[in-house]
């Protein structure tokens, strides 16, 4: 019978999984070294908060797995032998496959700082970093105070969990606002706010220099680039984004770029050998999705993907209309379509954006502002159907449809306020630029 | 684990150690359950009503307190943080101290009332009487020991009910819907049936009616001295007696199929009402696993069948044999039980028998055939039919369910099973509305597309035990008989993936293999197939 082996059982390695039993009766192995059941990687920080345990975190029983005919092994792979198809462990155990499926994530950036592998010093991805945060920031006696380094989603995830407890968190930004990489102004200034009134110490423009050892090889404080200055610490996150966690293949002849090299069939240059989730750079990626999009969302469609190829209906990866999802602090969002930040913003793309008096929502609508045809949408606190979006953006519906149509999209709860009037008013009466 | 906290704190963010201002409202607290205590050594106290007004206040304004200090100086969000670290709200020890003194209390309550001050022979003394002056004010008697449960159990529900009400007042879903049992609990089950009683005289005497309180929740509420009060009390009590038909077989259908049950459950009930309150803070403790749903489905239908029965035959049991006297007979009425029953088993059988399980057939046609053996044997041997006497089912039914299950278990291991124990296992009422709801409703809780991260909020949260993320993790929509439509699931989840809603019956379970977002003709491929 063939053998599927995947490696890896995150989002994208499990939905394979999932998948591939259910279209065909192949021997299915998931392999991981991290933990022995798939649990949902972005709950950890609930788990941290006291929202959830462990446990809670696993989408599916512990009997599911077995029920399912899907075999878990507990290894770690150390290197893979795709001459003769065969998996090498760290324990020198040996395994063979027919077909191998690269899903093995990511690991959090290290940029060389120096003192960036001291004790004390982690990033948020790994079950382990869990442990860790546990040991080294239990609560505000043991951790006096922690520092954040990078203003992305996990960064800010781990500034909001540190402060359940009580501890200090001071949160160095590169950027002048909280990831205008990615944000329109108005939304990264209101998230900014936002920060400061979780009486978190936001220090926008600002590079960590150095992190400075205490005698035990522990942190004991990080160095700020340019104004030098020292801020003493028990914890510092390391939260400057992922990158995938392929340094297992080097030796191998996969082709490697910052990624596992895919092609739009999610195949290595191996025969056989797939890869999926974060750790894939697509070579061509499609329209303006990026070569590597480690998000949730994409893992899983790369792992519905990816088993009807292997049970023989061989198909293109070809996500449809983007989406994402995030939450900072207390503000949820969602975006659907495509809203620039500060980077790769194209000339036509104009933007509308209305936010409430209350300083915790926003909406952001980007539209062509030559054929006002819409683009897509950014919501801060308020929620809205992504079915609606996804019909608008097929639909290539103008601008002008959609604020008329916004309340169709409206996903709050029952009796919310609603808020589209407002939003049409400041449409219709916005100054007039040029 | 080194992350517990051992305090009493039933709020979010994990204190330290309570605040002075929490520590001074526990004593407050504390100090109105002990004048309470006092009383129920009988010790006399001067200006009865005086110390009784202070005990009840002190309760109040304790719980309101503790509950302002929680949430008050923060900001506005979900604010479950520590929740599985503290004692009272993870099994841990407080939390079984709790179960037990819960359930030593209705143990008492149901059973040893002398303890309480209950004297059947005389005045009654103790805790029971000690709550005579409010009872005097309102309904002109003195206290029961249900009068002093009920005059408690609105106080939890209304003090906890403000707690709630801080800690979701971002939701104005949740905010409402508190009021709402704060409304139903503190009118229509404490203060109409005591005025109620106000009217009653030698010759008109209506039995205690909370109106919202439907059969068969109400199990008793057709019992022959409830009836013949009724009856005696002229229109009014007439009116009353068929208001109690009207609501089970009209009212809750349709209000069922526009809102779905938690019109009730959520809405006005008393029981999910003080669980929603004071029940709140354990509502993690619910099990999940599919084992309990199993357990579940077979239990609170049984539970539903043994109320079906227990009626019927209490009913029967006071009905006479000739149709010159009076048109309901016992054969008339039973042959109407048996057409009512084998008609709604057929609608479902034929409309909807594709959605049920291979449980659910086995057991309703096992249940059917049951009952309508039971009603066989009327016909069969011309008289008795059950082999039970109907006084035996409805004492048994009045013991295991009516105290030992909502009560007992139901409330008192609130801290050990969840707050909604009795509502998911027990409640008859509760499998009625849960099959109208299932089969024969426009409510569902949406999916968002592809949004879920499967980061189990919703689950943890659902008190109702239901596996809330197994559904929206597959972009299907949550359409379950037991789901009281709380809204927590979609207050906690933090992408915006559920929401609760009236909508159109197509489409209502829409269960799909690859998610929104992927490549539509894939989406094609596969979910069409």
């Amino acid at each position: 019978m063939e053998h599927i082996v995947i490696i890896g059982n995150g989002i994208s390695g499990v939905t394979a999984a999932r998948h591939i039993r259910k279209l065909s009766d192949k021997k299915i192995t998931i392999i991981s070294a991290e933990t022995k059941y798939f649990f949902s990687r972005t709950a950890l920080m609930y788990v941290y908060m006291g929202h959830m345990k462990f446990e809670h975190t696993k989408p599916y029983e512990d009997w599911f797995w077995k029920k399912n005919r899907i075999d878990l092994k507990s290894e770690f792979v150390k290197t893979i032998n795709h001459d003769s198809n065969e998996l090498v462990f760290s324990t020198g155990e040996k395994m063979s496959y027919d077909t191998l499926i690269l899903a093995v994530g990511s690991q959090p950036n290290k940029f060389g700082w120096p003192g960036q592998d001291l004790d004390g010093v982690q990033g948020l991805y790994f079950k382990q970093d869990l442990d860790k945060l546990e040991l080294y920031a239990p609560n505000n006696k043991i951790c006096k105070r922690a520092v954040i380094v990078g203003g992305g989603l996990i960064g800010i995830e781990l500034a909001e969990m540190l402060r359940t407890r009580d501890i200090p968190v001071t949160f160095l930004i590169r950027e002048d606002s909280f990831w205008d990489i990615v944000l329109p102004e108005g939304e990264s200034n209101m998230i900014n706010r936002h920060i400061k009134n979780h009486h978190i110490d936001l220090k926008l423009g600002s590079n960590l220099k150095e992190i400075l050892s205490d005698e035990n090889g522990k942190v004991k404080a990080v160095v700020v680039a340019d104004t030098g200055e020292i801020i003493p610490c028990d914890l510092v996150g390391l939260t400057a984004g992922v990158s995938p966690n392929i340094s297992f293949l080097k030796d191998s002849r996969i082709e490697l770029g910052i990624g596992i090299k895919v092609n739009r069939f999610l195949e290595t240059n191996i025969k056989d050998v797939y890869a999926i989730g974060d750790c894939a750079e697509q070579q061509e990626p499609a329209g303006n999705h990026k070569p590597i999009e480690a998000v949730w969302y994409t893992g899983r469609m790369m792992g519905e993907t990816i088993a009807q190829t292997i049970c023989g209906n061989r198909i293109e990866y070809k996500p449809g209309h983007w989406y994402n999802s995030a939450k900072f602090l207390d503000i949820e969002y969602q975006t659907y379509g495509w809203v620039h930040g500060n980077i790769g913003r194209p000339d036509y793309e104009a933007h509308f954006h209305w936010k409430h008096q209350d300083d915790t929502k926003c909406i952001t609508i980007a539209y062509h502002k030559d054929t006002r045809e819409f683009l897509g949408i950014n919501n801060f606190g308020v929620r809205m159907r992504h079915e609606v979006f996804d019909r608008w953006l097929t639909e290539k519906r103008s601008v002008d449809y959609v604020i008329d149509h916004l309340s169709e999209a409206n996903f709050d709860p029952e009796f919310y306020k609603k808020h589209e009037s407002e939003i049409r008013y400041a449409f219709n009466n916005q100054p007039i630029t040029v | 684990m080194s992350t517990v906290q051992r305090n009493m704190s039933l709020t979010g963010q994990a204190p330290v150690a309570l605040s002075n201002s929490q520590k001074t409202a526990t004593v407050v607290g504390i100090a109105g359950l002990i004048i309470i205590l006092l009383a129920g050594f009988n010790i006399d106290f001067p200006y009865k009503g005086t110390w009784l007004t202070s005990a009840l206040l002190a309760i109040t304004i304790s719980i309101i307190w503790f509950a302002k200090e929680s949430y008050s100086n923060k900001l506005e969000g979900i604010r479950n943080e520590g929740v599985w670290f503290k004692s009272i709200s993870n099994r841990g020890y407080i939390g079984w101290i709790t179960g037990i003194a819960l359930t030593g209390f209705y143990i008492i309550l149901y059973f040893y009332a002398e303890y309480l001050g209950l004297n059947t022979k005389g005045e009654n003394t103790g805790v029971i009487s000690f709550f005579d002056p409010l009872s005097k004010i309102l309904s002109g008697n003195p206290a029961s020991q249900w009068f002093v449960y009920g005059t408690l159990y609105t106080i939890a529900i209304f003090a906890f009910g403000i707690k709630f009400i801080w800690k979701y007042r971002n939701n104005r879903y949740e905010v409402i819907r508190t009021f709402s049992v704060m409304f139903f609990q503190t009118g229509f089950a404490f203060i109409i049936p005591e005025l109620m009683a106000r009217l009653n005289n030698d010759s008109f005497n209506l039995p205690y009616y909370d109106l919202k309180n439907i059969w068969p929740l109400n199990f008793s509420n057709f019992e022959q001295y409830r009836v013949d009060d009724f009856i005696s009390a002229g229109d009014i009590g007439l009116a009353l007696l068929l208001f109690g038909v009207i609501t089970i077989f009209i009212i809750t259908p349709i209000l069922t199929y526009k809102f779905g049950k938690r019109w009730y459950c959520s809405w006005v009930c008393g029981c999910g009402g003080l669980a929603e309150t004071a029940g709140d803070s354990f509502r993690q403790l619910s099990d999940k696993s599919l084992n309990a749903w199993k357990l579940e489905r077979w239990l609170v239908h049984s539970v539903l069948v043994f109320v079906i029965i227990m009626t019927t035959a209490v009913i029967y049991t006071y009905l006479g044999y000739d149709p010159s006297k009076y048109w309901l007979t016992k054969g008339v009425f039973l042959s109407g039980v048996a057409s009512l029953l084998t008609l709604v088993f057929a609608g479902i059988w034929f409309f909807k028998r594709e959605e049920l399980k291979k449980d659910a057939r086995y057991g309703a046609i096992g249940y059917l055939i049951i009952i309508l053996v039971f009603i066989g044997l009327h016909f069969s041997t011309g008289n008795n039919i059950f082999i039970f006497e109907a006084e035996t089912l409805r004492k048994s039914y009045g013991f295991f369910i009516g105290a030992i299950f909502s009560g007992v278990v139901g409330t008192g291991f609130y801290p050990i099973f969840g707050n909604r124990v009795w509502c998911r296992f027990g409640c008859p009422m509760a499998a009625i509305l849960g099959i109208q709801q299932r089969l024969f409703s426009k409510f569902r809780i949406t999916t968002n597309g592809g949004q879920c991260i499967s980061c189990g909020n919703c689950s943890t949260y659902c008190e109702m035990g239901i596996d809330v993320r197994a559904y929206a993790q597959k972009g299907e929509n949550i359409v379950r008989a037991s789901c009281v439509g709380c809204g927590i699931c979609s207050a906690v989840c933090p992408r915006g993936v559920l929401k609760l809603e009236n909508g159109p019956l197509e489409n209502r379970i829409d269960s799909n293999e690859i998610l929104l977002g992927n490549d539509v003709d894939l989406m094609e491929f596969v979910n069409n197939k």
